[in-house]
This record gives C-alpha cells, structure tokens and sequence, in this order.
C-alpha cells in the first residue's frame, strides 16, 4: 500500500491521448498494476499447460517452442465455436461511445482501457491473420504482427478488465468486452500464461472445494463459530447441516461469507433466517464454494468447478438449490450452469415451502437466488422485521455488475433493504442498475499486488458512493456480491473513509425478529456494535 | 491515422470514371461495373451472414438492461430484459431503427473538486440517426429510377422530403441532413482525441467515401444537371438485364455511379457489415430465458471434474471426526 498515491492525485482529471499510434506503444510492468505469473504447481494440479516459474517481469516467458501456432490454432477454433467473438471482432465501428464507459479507463486514463482498444488488441492480430485487408494492408487496415510483445500486452490489459460488461451496454451493437477478455486469457491460458492468485484459488475450489482451501473439518468448525455468534447476539442456537442427504433444499454461498469480514455477518444472517422460517436445508463442504474462477481462467476450467453444484444436489437429493449473495457466481449459475452441466432433472421446479410460490422463472435451472427467496418471504408476511434495528445505517446500493447485466436483478435487494432498513438512498442514476460501476476488482483481480489498479478501477463506484455520502451522509454501502464485500473496504478506506460494506442478509438478520427470541432484547447488531438507539422499545 | 491515405484513395476512385468517360468506356462504368458491384454485394453479404451463422452460440448471454422477470408482484422489463420472441423483436427495432443504446450515451468529465460528473451527450446519436435515415430515405428515392411508374412508397417519401421544395426546384431536405450527419460524424472522429486515437483509415475511408457519393450525387441534382432521362434509361436497362448506355449523360454522373458501385463491393468486407452484424449480436437478440428454459451447446463436451468420491477418499477421515456423514463407510 505504501507505493500507492494518496487518493486526490491518483486520478488525472483529463484524457490525453499519446502522440504516436498504439500499435507499439510501450507500456510497463509496474507493481501495482499488474497480476503475479502463475506457479507451476497449480498448472500441474489443475493439468494446465507450460508449469514454470515465471514472472511478467521476465524478459523471457519461457513461452513453449510453438507459441504461435498455439495461440493462432486457438484462435481459428474459438472463432468456429463463438457468433459472439466472429461478430465482436468485425463490427465494430470505432465510434467511440464505449471509451469512457470502462471504469479502469476513468481511473488510470490509459488509451488501452478504453474498451474499443482493448478490443482492437486482439482484433489486430485478427485481422492480420484471417482477414484479407490486413493481410495485403497490415498497419493500414488496422492489422499487427503477432510477437512476444503482443502477448505480454494482452496479459497486462486484459487482465485489466473486470469482465463487467458495462462497454456492452453502451455499444449500439451489443458488442461486449467482457466476452473479448474471457477469450483472450482462455488464448493466454493455452500458452500457460495465467494469474498466480486465480490459479491458486481455482486449484483450491477444484480439490478442496472453495476458493481458500478451507478443508471439510475446518468449515463445520468456522460456521460453528458464526453459530456461537449468533446465540450470543439473539440467545438463540441455529443449527446448520452439513452434506445431509434428503434435505429439502441445497444451500451454496460463496465462501468469502463464511471466512471473512464482513461476509459472515451476511452468513450470520443467512442462517438465522433460514432457522427462523425452519427451512429444510443443507450446506455442503464438497460443493462449499458459490462462486467460480474458472470463468476468470477459460469457459472449460469453469465448467469443470461449476459440476459440483448439481453433483451435489444429485448426491445429496435434494429438491432444489438455493445460491447465496455473489455476483460471478450467478453470472454462471444464470448464463451458463444449465447449458454446461445440465439438464437438472434430477430436481424438481423450486417452490418456497413457507409461501408456496412456485419459482417459474428458475423452471429448468432449479436454482433461486437468495433475494427472490427472501423477498417473496417478506412479501407474503412471512418475517417479523424491525426495520429500527439499523437506524445507525444510512444505507446506499450497489448494484454487482453481474448479477446486473448478466441477469437483471435489481428490485429484488432492494425490496428486502427497504424492508429491513428505514434509511436507504440511491447513488446517481448513471452508476447503477444496469449503468452500474465495478467495483475495480472483479473478474479475479481482487488480489494485493493489483491494488493501485484496483483503486483507479474502483474510482467511479467510489466517487457515487462519496457522493451520496455528502449528499445524505451514508455510511453503509450494501451488495450482493462476496467479491465485493471483499473488494470494497479497502476501496472505501482509500476513497470515501467513514463508509462500510455489508451484504443484505446483514442488514435482513439484524432486522429479524426471531420468534426463539423470546422476549429476549437484543443489545447489539451482528457486528456486535450496540443498538443504543433502539433500546427496549424495539418489539413491533 | 490514416487520412491522408483514405483522401488519397477517394481521389482515384473519382478520377478513374472520370478518366474512363474520356477513353469512351462508357458501357464498362455504366453496365459492367454495376453489375459486378451489385452482385460483390449480394453474394459478400451473404457469404458474411451464413460465415457468421456458421459459428453457433454456445451460450445464452444477453446483455441484460433491465429488471428480470421473476416475482408477478415486481415489474419486468420485457424488452430491455425480455423473456420472449415478442420481446426480443422489440429490442431489436428499437436498437435497428431508434440505436437505442447509442441513445444511452454519456460523457464522464472529471470536475475540479474530483468529482465525476456524467454529461449529456446525445449529439453522437443524433448525428448517426441523421444520417443513416437520411442515407436510407434517399436510397429509397432512388427506386423511382428503377421502374416506369413510381411505386407510392417512394413517391410518399419524396413529398415528405421536398415538403420545402419551392418552384421549379425541388429540393430535397435530406440531401442536407445526410451532408450534416457525415460532417458531424467525420468532425468527431478528427477532433475528440479518444476516437481520433483508435481510428484506422477504414473508418475514413467509409465517412469520405459517402461524402463523396453525396457530393456528386448534390452536383449532379442542383448544379451540374446530368441527363435525367439518359439515366433512367440505363437504370431500367439495366434491371431488365438489356443493359443499353444513352450517350451524353455526363461524366459527373459516372463519377456518383463508380463511388456506389466502390461501396457497393466494398461493403461486405468492412465494417459496413455492423448493420447485419446488429441482428446476429448475442448479447441483443437472445432473451433471457436463462433459468427458464436449457440453452443447448453444440459442443458441449466433458471435462475432468473432482468427483464427490475423489474429494471423500482424501477427506474422509477428517470428515468423519468433524462429524460429517460418508457415502463409503470405512
Ligand atoms: C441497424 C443498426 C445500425 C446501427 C445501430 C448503426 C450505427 C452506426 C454508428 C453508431 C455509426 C457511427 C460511425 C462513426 O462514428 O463514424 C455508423 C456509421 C455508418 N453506418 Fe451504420 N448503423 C446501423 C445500420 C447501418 C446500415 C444497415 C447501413 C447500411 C447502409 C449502415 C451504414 C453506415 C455507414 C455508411 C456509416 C458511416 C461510416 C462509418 O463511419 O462507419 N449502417 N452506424
Ligand atoms: S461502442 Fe461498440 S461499435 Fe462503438 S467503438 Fe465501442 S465497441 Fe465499437
Ligand atoms: S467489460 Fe468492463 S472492464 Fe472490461 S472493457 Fe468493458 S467496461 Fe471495461
């Protein structure tokens, strides 16, 4: 953190283009602002090609012999699986309306971040091999060589894309950027170019079950301390089951709520929720991790840690899945899981045992997201809430950009937050809903040596959050995204000082009135902090 | 990048019919040309289309801009995040003929004080809307040539647009809008240093090109007059594939006729294609049906995963002192 700028010179407050063209335009391994090569040992584990020790700074990659070959074989056969990436790489029509659209160019400036060029750095090498202007034209057709140079490049800057789909958006096209970076680290990947902490945290996933390598034993013990938690804040005991077959429902969260501050207040709230309303649910220690790297690796490495979700729920039997509060998470679960890994007929059509409502919009997938669950609960006055319990939150919302553009699902969290709170206040309209910003450290880059990056990434979504923090004095911004309860403290601490983060199911188990409470009065909220406002008087 | 180049090229292209009306090849740039250039469009354009349509989509991705459709008591939105054919078809107009998300345009300005504020920026939209209308009315107008009596389509849009047509002259309101909307479009792409920066010289050579089709096309209508009737003529001939060339019509209206024929082959092979391209965009025209209905991967093949048994046979022991049930019991 030390080499990092204080916040009010980090970001230049004009665009300047270079005087030269891009084609080789230098650009710098900095610390800060790039990812750490990946260690060999995850390659083996994972079967990944080209394990070395490496380091972007190398002046040699140890690429393999035939790197080219490789890279443009790769190529050719994505363009015959993928309309998306034929189309993406000859439409577009440089217009421009996409540049200032990407985050990561409004914070660092840099002409690469504009989404058109990052596009355009592998639609040059596009074009210089299948097409014909390029070929006779090259330079003048927009078409480049394919060098070392050129893959170091496309590491440095399509590791700086968040996949987030915000360019897409905007473009008259629907040409999204996102789609381009999958692909071009999946190219990257054939050469064994990858990230050392996406690696390390998919090999984890992979063998263990969840991003940090938390093992069976070690997650019954860490939930059982939330569990110790909760009785000491609401005198009640909730107990969770683990790997339970003919349990009615499957519940996977992402595992950054069970591990870490300030997800497992959001775990907390979770199951206290599901112990209220006495749901038939089991978690699993082999399908323990909602979320999912492989999307940040290759469309195969996700769909080979994806399996374990209906895996499970076939093994275990139940009927249905529910999915915790992450944002890639349901990035795949709603694009992809059904496609990859189904059909789920083994399960039947989700319907709420509490309200009776049956999920039609997740009739094939058979898989609800925990805010449509919980909303429809509160809707059908199935929760007793006292909303006062979080009088000390001024509270905003942001919008994850995948459960936002990947799916849509924007009123659902914000019914439960209007529900569970009494402050709650909107941040510009162009910053959410589906204009929404990253929060700069999605798609797998949410690691320490990315931070400089990360804070310029972040930068737009912060400034709506200082903005809204002026305007209305907010200190509390929610999501549904354990990347983002992650990635966002260390975002509001450099930028807007004064702001938490929280998950929704926080803010809803701080709000549940539980009928085990008995009289009991609650003295302090899930983090533990009084409720001195509220006192006594808090039973509705 | 790439102007001068891109200039360059549109003054061979006029001065190649213009040369050729002197050597007397009339009968090359008024009936051979056409033809080879109309038929280049065709079959490139569906060469393109079915290339394209050849790769599948794998995957179900739309771009959603709207609230999903889940609970009856939450409001959809059935077009930005549609659910069903009708709905897609909806978006799809709105983005064919309305650049719906163009319209979403913005543009960020940092303020002194560190703030990022969020401008508004329509005039892209405009400009485009201008002149693709224009462009296409005017294509439109044009059909009179191609037949002997004038279809009402056509003679609907020409009294639309020289509703301020006045006396003997008639004049043509997106002859001007047309000028309007490729200047404002060139003028950005000069001056606003994001757009300049990525530019290549396809993307002038497009914008000069039409200029230089509407330049001559303006000539030849309110300056220098062509043989109207000539042209017809051969324009009818030439759909009823007995191609005859009048004399005399003018080499300025060979100069117009070689510019479309250009950008007639031209076309496919550019970025011209982004119009078809629009309609075969995964992230606009799929509907998100996501959870609602399998989206089949015709190549969907297995991976390796990490079995349930693979991941007991190193955990079991473990497991079981945390208390946690097996499947093989040991
Ligand atoms: C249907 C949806 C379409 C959309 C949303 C669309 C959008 C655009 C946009 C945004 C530009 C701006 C280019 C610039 O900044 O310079 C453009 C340019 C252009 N479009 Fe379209 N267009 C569409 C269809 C078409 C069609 C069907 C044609 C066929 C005639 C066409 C021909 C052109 C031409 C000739 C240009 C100017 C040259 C250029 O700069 O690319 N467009 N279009
Ligand atoms: S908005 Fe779309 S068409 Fe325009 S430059 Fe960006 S990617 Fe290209
Ligand atoms: S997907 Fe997001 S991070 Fe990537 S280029 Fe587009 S706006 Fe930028």
């Amino acid at each position: 953190m030390s080499s990092l700028p204080k916040a009010d010179s980090l970001v230049s407050k004009k665009f300047k283009m270079p005087k030269k063209n891009w084609f080789n335009a230098p650009f710098e391994f900095k610390k800060g602002t790039y990812n750490y090569g990946s260690n060999p040992k995850h390659h083996v584990a994972l079967d990944l090609p080209n394990p070395r020790n490496w380091s972007p700074e190398d002046q040699d990659w140890q690429l393999p012999e035939n790197w080219k070959e490789i890279l443009l074989e790769g190529l050719r056969e994505r363009l015959d699986k993928y309309r998306s990436l034929k189309i993406f790489m000859d439409v577009c029509v440089r217009c421009g309306a996409c540049a200032d659209k990407c985050h990561f160019f409004i914070g660092s400036g840099d002409p690469k971040n504009m989404p058109f060029l990052r596009a355009e750095l592998l639609r040059s090498i596009y074009r210089r091999e299948y097409t014909k202007a390029g070929k006779i034209m090259g330079k003048l057709a927009g078409a480049r060589d394919l060098t070392e140079e050129v893959v170091k490049e496309w590491f440095y800057y399509f590791f700086q894309c968040t996949e987030c789909r915000r360019c897409s958006v905007f473009c008259p096209f629907g040409i999204d950027t996102a789609e381009i970076t999958i692909i071009a680290r999946e190219l990257l990947g054939l050469l064994g170019v990858n990230t050392d902490w996406t690696l390390a945290s998919v090999s984890n996933c992979f063998r263990v079950g969840n991003h940090v390598g938390i093992p069976p034993h070690a997650i019954v013990d860490t939930i059982d301390m939330l569990c110790d938690d909760i009785e000491d804040i609401t005198g009640v005991r909730v107990n969770p089951t683990f790997n339970r077959k003919g349990a009615e429902v499957l519940f996977i969260a992402p595992s950054g709520d069970f591990f870490a501050d300030p997800g497992i207040y959001t775990f907390m709230g979770y199951l206290m929720l599901f112990h209220e309303i006495g749901l038939d649910y089991t978690l699993s220690t082999y399908a323990s991790e909602g979320g999912n790297f492989g999307l940040f690796v290759s469309h195969e490495m996700m769909k080979r840690l994806n399996a374990k979700m209906y895996a499970e729920a076939k093994r275990l039997g139940v009927k249905w899945i529910l999915g915790g509060e992450c944002g890639h998470m349901w990035r795949v679960v709603n694009q992809y899981m059904d496609t990859m890994n189904g059909p789920a007929d083994f399960l039947e059509v989700p319907v709420s045992p509490i309200t009776g409502t049956r999920f039609e919009n997740t009739k094939s997938t058979k898989m609800v997201h925990i805010t449509e669950f919980t909303s429809d609960l509160i809707k059908h006055n199935k929760l007793k809430l006292d909303p006062r319990r979080n009088d000390q939150y001024k509270v905003t919302f942001h919008d994850s950009c995948n459960p936002a553009r990947a799916m849509g699902i924007f009123e659902e969290p914000r019914y439960i937050i209007k529900n569970v709170c009494r402050n709650f206040y909107e941040m510009p309209e162009n910053t959410i809903r589906e204009k929404t910003f990253c929060c700069g450290s999605g798609s797998g880059l949410n690691n320490d040596e990315f931070l400089e990056m990360r804070m310029r990434g972040g930068f737009p979504r912060a400034n709506a959050v200082k903005y809204v923090q002026e305007k209305h004095g907010v200190n509390m911004l929610s999501c549904i995204c354990a990347l983002d309860r992650a990635a966002l403290p260390p975002l509001m601490d450099y930028w807007v000082p004064g702001v938490e983060v929280c998950g929704v199911h926080e803010l809803l188990g701080n709000a549940l009135v539980m009928k085990d409470e008995g009289d009991r009065v609650r003295e302090t909220n899930l983090r533990g902090e009084p409720l001195e406002e509220v006192g006594g008087e808090q039973d509705v | 990048m790439g102007v001068g180049f891109s200039l360059l090229m549109i003054v061979l292209l006029v001065l190649i019919p213009f040369l050729g009306v002197y050597a007397g090849l009339e009968y090359v740039l008024g009936v051979v040309f056409p033809y080879l250039a109309f038929s280049i469009f065709i079959i490139g354009i569906l060469y393109r289309i079915i290339c394209w349509g050849r790769s599948p989509v794998p995957f179900r991705i739309p771009t959603t801009c709207g609230q999903q459709k889940s609970h009856d008591w939450i409001k959809a939105d059935p077009v930005e995040n549609p659910t069903t054919a009708f709905g897609v078809i909806l978006r799809m107009v709105k983005e064919l003929f309305f650049f719906r998300s163009l319209f979403r345009n913005n543009k960020v300005k940092i303020t002194e004080k560190g703030h990022i504020a969020y401008i508004w920026e329509k005039w892209l939209w405009l400009a485009a809307i201008l002149f693709h209308w224009s462009f296409f009315i005017i294509i439109i107008r044009h059909l009179r040539l191609f037949t002997p009596k004038t279809p009402w389509l056509v003679s609907f849009f020409e009294r639309m647009d020289g509703f301020f047509g006045f006396g003997m002259y008639s004049f043509y309101f997106t002859d001007l809008l047309v000028v309007i909307g490729l200047a404002y479009l060139l003028i950005r792409r000069l001056v606003i240093p994001m757009v300049r920066y990525v530019s290549l010289a396809a993307d002038y050579f497009v914008l000069f090109l039409i200029m230089g089709i509407a330049f001559s096309g303006i000539l030849m209508k309110y300056f220098v007059r062509a043989d109207v009737a000539g042209v017809k003529e051969l324009a009818m001939s030439l759909v009823a594939f007995k191609p005859v060339v009048p004399v005399d019509i003018g080499s300025i209206f060979y100069i117009h006729l070689f510019l479309v024929c250009a950008l007639l082959a031209y076309f496919p092979f550019s970025k011209l294609m982004h119009g078809p391209g629009l309609l075969l965009s995964p992230t606009r025209n799929m509907a998100n049906t996501n959870r609602m209905k399998r989206h089949i991967n015709p190549w969907n093949y297995p991976v390796k995963v990490h079995t349930y048994e693979e991941y007991e046979e190193e955990f079991g022991k473990v497991m079981q002192a945390a208390g946690l049930p097996l499947d093989k019991q040991s």
